[in-house]
C-alpha cells in the first residue's frame, strides 16, 4: 500500500509537468491549429536564464521569475516575428519552422552555456513523501490552470482572445485585435511551458533535457484532446500516473512504452482525445 | 455639409486577377434604408467585405461621414460606427449568446454594458431565455438576431447586413426586415442590406443599387426598381 501511495504522488507530480506542457500546446493550437515544436526551446531558455540569474543574484526566486518572464517573451517574438509571417504561407510551414527553432536553440544554448550537464540547484527538497518538490510542482500547476481558467472565462481579455482563435473574422468585425490576441496567446503559453521546465529540469540541466518530457507532454495533450485545456491536464495526470505505475510494478524499462500503450489504447477508442467533442471540418 | 453618411466613391476590389468591383460609388443617407442587390458573383459580398477592410480596396474610397475610412483596418471600422453582419452571421458558436453579446461592446469598454444589453434583448426576446447556452444550440433564426444583436451592441451608426435571409424560413426573414425598419425609425440607425431575396428586400427598403458582374447596373427608389419589369427581368430573376 505504501508504495502504491509513493507512486500515486511522484506519479501527480511528474505528472502535473506533463499537465502544464500539454496545457501550453493547447492553447496555442486552439488559437492556430498549430502544434508547437519549439516549446521545449524556450523552456530551455528559460532554465538557462534561472541558471545564470539565480546564482549572480543569490536568490532561486529571482531566477525562477526572470526565467518566466524571459520564457514569454520569447514566446511573443517567436509568433510575432518567426511564426506568424511564415504560417500565413502555410501551416504545415509553420509547424516545420518550430522544429526549427527548436534545434537552433539547442544549439545556441550548448554554444554559449557548453554542452554537458550543469548542476542546477532547486528551492525544494526531493526527498520526503510527498517531498517538498513534488508538493510545488502540484500547487504550482494547480494555480496556473486555474488563473488560466479564470482569465479565459471571466475576464475581457479571456473573451477576446476566444474570440480571435474561434472565428478570427467575426472577432475583427467587433473590433478584437486579433493580431495582438495570438502574440498574447503565445506568451501565456510560452510562461506555462517555461514554468514546466522549471519545475522539469532540476536537479541538472543539458540542452537535450526537455527532450523526452516534451515527447510526454505531447502526447498528454494528445491524449486528452488537443483542442482541450480541461483534457490537456487529465491526459497530464494520466500519463504520469500511468508511467509511474508500470515503473513501480513492472519495471521502468517499460515506463516509455507506457505513454505509447496510452496513446494507441485512448486514439483507438476517442480519435479526438478524451475530451474533445468530435466536430465536423471541412475537407 | 451633406447629409449622406456612407458614401462610397469609385471603389475597385479585385481577387487576383478576377476583378470583383468595378469603380462602384453610390451614397447612403443618414438614416437610410438601402438595399444591394443582384445575381451570385455580382460582387455584393466583396463590396461590404471592403467596405469594412476585410478586403483590400485596389482604388476608391469608403468615406464615413466625411472620413476616409478606405485604408482602416477591420478592427478599427467598428470604432467609427460602421458595423457588419457577415454572410451567415458570424456567430460564435463556442461561446454563449451573452458572450457573443458581450463581445460586440468590448471595443467601448471592457466593462459590461448591461443597458445596451437590455435594449439588444428587448428587440430579440427569444435570446433571453438562452443567454447561457452555447450560441451553436441556436435555430437559424436565432443566430441571426444574435449576429444583428452583438452588431447593435456596439451602438453603430451604420450596420451593414450580408444576406441576413440565408436559410431562414420567409416568414422569419420578414420579422427581420421588419425589425430593421423599426430601428432606423426609432434609433435613426442607417442599413445597408445585401440581398439575393430582391423582392422582400425592396418591400422592406427605400432604395436600392443593383450590381452586375462588379459595376452599379441600376439604382433608384425601391419602388422604380420593384415597378421597373426590365430591371426585374434583367438582374433581379423575378
Amino acid at each position: 500500500m505504501d508504495h502504491f501511495v509513493d507512486l500515486t504522488l511522484s506519479g501527480l507530480a511528474s505528472g502535473a509537468v506533463y499537465a502544464a506542457l500539454a496545457l501550453s500546446l493547447v492553447i496555442i493550437y486552439q488559437a492556430t491549429r498549430l502544434v508547437n515544436f519549439a516549446q521545449p526551446a524556450i523552456a530551455l531558455i528559460a532554465v538557462y536564464t534561472a541558471a545564470t540569474v539565480a546564482p549572480l543574484t543569490g536568490s532561486y526566486w529571482v531566477g525562477f521569475v526572470a526565467a518566466l518572464t524571459v520564457g514569454a517573451a520569447a514566446g511573443a517574438l517567436v509568433e510575432r516575428f518567426v511564426v506568424r509571417p511564415i504560417a500565413r504561407v502555410s501551416q504545415l510551414n509553420g509547424i516545420i519552422v518550430t522544429l526549427g527553432l527548436l534545434l537552433v536553440a539547442q544549439g545556441g544554448v550548448g554554444m554559449i552555456w557548453g554542452n554537458e550537464q550543469h548542476g542546477f540547484s532547486y528551492a525544494f527538497d526531493f526527498v520526503g513523501r510527498p517531498s517538498p518538490a513534488d508538493v510545488f510542482a502540484l500547487v504550482s500547476v494547480a494555480v496556473v490552470a486555474a488563473l488560466l481558467f479564470c482569465l479565459y472565462r471571466f475576464t475581457p481579455l479571456g473573451l477576446r482572445m476566444r474570440a480571435a482563435a474561434f472565428r478570427p473574422e467575426a472577432a475583427r468585425l467587433s473590433g478584437v485585435k486579433v493580431g495582438l490576441m495570438l502574440t498574447t496567446g503565445w506568451a501565456i503559453s510560452a510562461l506555462i511551458a517555461s514554468l514546466a521546465g522549471m519545475l522539469a529540469g532540476p536537479p541538472f540541466i543539458s540542452p537535450n533535457v526537455f527532450d523526452i518530457v516534451f515527447v510526454y507532454g505531447i502526447t498528454a495533450a494528445v491524449v486528452g484532446g488537443l483542442d482541450n485545456p480541461f483534457g490537456a491536464i487529465i491526459g497530464g495526470l494520466l500519463v504520469g500516473l500511468g508511467m509511474s505505475y508500470v515503473s513501480g510494478y513492472a519495471g521502468p524499462e517499460l515506463a516509455t512504452l507506457t505513454a505509447l500503450a496510452l496513446v494507441v489504447l485512448v486514439l483507438s477508442v476517442r480519435p479526438d482525445g478524451i475530451l474533445s467533442r468530435p466536430t465536423a471540418r471541412k475537407v | 455639409m451633406s447629409t449622406e453618411l456612407l458614401e462610397v466613391v469609385d471603389l475597385s476590389a479585385s481577387y487576383g486577377a478576377v476583378r470583383a468591383l468595378d469603380a462602384v460609388s453610390f451614397t447612403v443617407p443618414e438614416r437610410g434604408f438601402r438595399a444591394v442587390l443582384g445575381a451570385n458573383g455580382a460582387g455584393k459580398t466583396t463590396l461590404l467585405r471592403t467596405l469594412t477592410g476585410l478586403h483590400r480596396a485596389d482604388a476608391g474610397r469608403v468615406l464615413l461621414d466625411g472620413e476616409d475610412i478606405t485604408r482602416l483596418p477591420a478592427e478599427r471600422v467598428i470604432t467609427r460606427g460602421l458595423a457588419h453582419v457577415p454572410e451567415g452571421g458570424g456567430v460564435i458558436t463556442e461561446l454563449t449568446v451573452e458572450e457573443n453579446l458581450r463581445l460586440g461592446a468590448l471595443w467601448r469598454s471592457s466593462r459590461r454594458d448591461r443597458a445596451t444589453e437590455a435594449e439588444v434583448l428587448d428587440l430579440f426576446p427569444p435570446l433571453v431565455e438562452r443567454l447561457g447556452r452555447s450560441a451553436g444550440t441556436l435555430s437559424g433564426g436565432e443566430r441571426q438576431m444574435l449576429a444583428i444583436g452583438r452588431a447593435l451592441m456596439a451602438r453603430p451608426r451604420v450596420l451593414l447586413l450580408d444576406e441576413p435571409s440565408l436559410g431562414l424560413a420567409p416568414l422569419v426573414t420578414k420579422q427581420i426586415f421588419t425589425l430593421l425598419r423599426d430601428l432606423r425609425e426609432r434609433t435613426g440607425l442607417t442599413v445597408v442590406l445585401v440581398e439575393q431575396n430582391a423582392a422582400g428586400a425592396l418591400a422592406a427598403t427605400d432604395s436600392g443599387v443593383v450590381l452586375n458582374q462588379g459595376r452599379v447596373a441600376v439604382e433608384g427608389p425601391s419602388t422604380d426598381l420593384l415597378s421597373d419589369d426590365r430591371t426585374r427581368h434583367a438582374y433581379l430573376g423575378f
